[in-house]
């Protein structure tokens, strides 16, 4: 059983993006989800700097510095694009407009609280932009990490123990290693790694996890069935 | 008939003083006035509070500013990535007020607009409720965010005629245009200044009545 890989993850989330949807990808790993979106899933993309329509890297030299997305980085606007200030970027942002927004996450508590913006170290200057903004205001917050920290930890914990972003707003979390949906009766396992036991998973879980009938299966590309 | 068009961005940041309140338009690089960056630094102000969504990175922008230690406060949403700053911010020669982004440019166009502040669910149960008012509307809480106003605003925009009306350029729009409504002095730092009546008043983002000064950036 190896963890899916970045890129397998990422296919993992676009798979699962609602046809048609408005979405919001998150600074880093969530960025690389738009290079695995289906052909003609219809998503849109919107960035909180100004623009709705985000389409691809642009090829090298052909970068304008007007055009960057909320990483900075230079991207293209998809016919059929606009670009506005930021106070109304925020409103379709804070105002329910986006079907779903995609977010990492140092930390998820059982009941959808979400930790992603410091870990409190004081050596380097927090920063917390959008994200905030996006976990009160999408539909759907869905979260992608890996499962536990660099040194076996769980992220999906008991109670946040990182400074929270905002309070049970996370409605499914995509790990390495499972799809798990947060309900009103807690964490529910929705898929499942191939070969992964699901005991083997509540072990790497320090929150409780339910299973409701057979979990789907994730294979290592990403895919699930 | 009214002309706002100055020589430069020297020209452009005239009267600022020691103590004053700087909003900087910009995400990352694009928005952010460079030839007023350059021209704040060359009058040798000090002491300035700076309000932005960045606080620059390692290159020739803002990071400028704390290299040159002429910031006291920065407010701002996400000061990442930004050597100088961190250098005093864990030296604690600089305060820094964190802003959610969102929360940022509608405390700014609060300010621009005449209203004492707005009702936002950003930030409510986490730290950046801390201190704050709560007021709960039909059942769900918000915390009361006060406006933010300052001396001198300065933006970049793309085009500007001579009245001062201005476009922007892609997401180069992002804070400027609101920040362009709450500066007791705005400033406009722009590609090229055109004739009254060049532009489409369709696209004007910025009316003049909130531009008092425009400049074209130098083709260095």
């Amino acid at each position: 059983m190896t963890p899916l890989s970045r890129d397998a993850l990422a296919r993992m989330v676009a798979l699962h993006l609602p046809e048609q949807g408005f979405v919001n990808l998150g600074i880093g790993a969530p960025t690389h989800v738009a290079d695995y979106l289906p052909a003609g899933s219809g998503v849109i993309l919107h960035s909180e700097n100004g623009i709705l329509n985000v389409g691809p890297k642009p090829a090298a030299g052909e970068e304008d510095w007007d055009l960057i997305n909320a990483g900075k980085m230079p991207i293209s606007l998809r016919s059929g694009g606009s670009y506005f200030d930021s106070s109304l970027s925020f409103a379709m942002m804070r105002g329910g407009h986006l079907d779903v927004a995609v977010l990492g996450a140092f930390q998820v508590s059982k009941n959808g609280d979400l930790a992603n913006w410091t870990t409190g170290d004081n050596g380097s200057p927090p920063g917390i932009g959008g994200a905030i903004d996006l976990a009160v205001g999408a539909k759907s917050i869905w979260v992608m990490m890996d499962h536990v920290t660099k040194d076996g930890r769980s992220r999906i914990v008991e109670r946040c123990g990182y400074p929270l972003t905002a309070r049970g707003v996370v409605t499914r979390i995509f790990t390495n290693l499972c799809i798990i949906d947060v309900t009103e009766d807690g964490l529910a396992v929705r898929a499942l790694l191939d070969g992964l036991a699901i005991e083997a998973l509540r072990d790497r879980t320090e929150a409780p996890l339910r299973v409701m009938g057979d979990p789907l299966t994730i294979r290592q590309d990403g895919s699930v069935a | 008939m009214r002309n706002v068009v100055v020589e430069d961005a020297a020209a452009a940041v005239e009267g600022i003083k020691d103590g004053d309140t700087v909003m900087m338009g910009g995400f990352g690089g694009a928005g952010l006035p460079l030839g007023v960056v350059k021209a704040v630094l060359d009058r040798g102000v000090r002491d300035l509070t700076l309000i932005s969504n960045n606080a620059g990175s390692t290159e020739d922008d803002l990071s400028l500013w704390f290299e040159a230690r002429i910031v006291r406060k920065i407010v701002c949403s996400y000061p990442r990535s930004a050597k100088h700053f961190a250098e005093q911010y864990r030296a604690g020669t600089v305060e820094l007020e964190l802003v959610p982004q969102g929360t940022l440019v509608e405390r700014i166009r609060a300010g621009g607009a005449g209203l004492g502040g707005f009702l936002s669910p950003v930030g409510v149960g986490t730290v950046f409720a801390d201190g704050k008012e709560k007021i709960v509307v039909d059942g769900r809480e918000f915390i009361l965010e006060l406006p933010l106003h300052a001396d001198f605003a300065f933006v970049k925009g793309h085009l500007a005629d001579t009245l001062g009306n201005v476009t922007y350029n892609k997401t180069a729009r992002n804070h400027c245009a609101v920040m362009a409504t709450a500066g007791r002095t705005v400033a406009v730092e722009v590609d090229r200044v055109v004739n009254v009546g060049d532009l489409d008043p369709e696209a004007i983002v910025t009316p003049c009545i909130f531009v008092d000064r425009v400049f074209a950036r130098s083709s260095r």
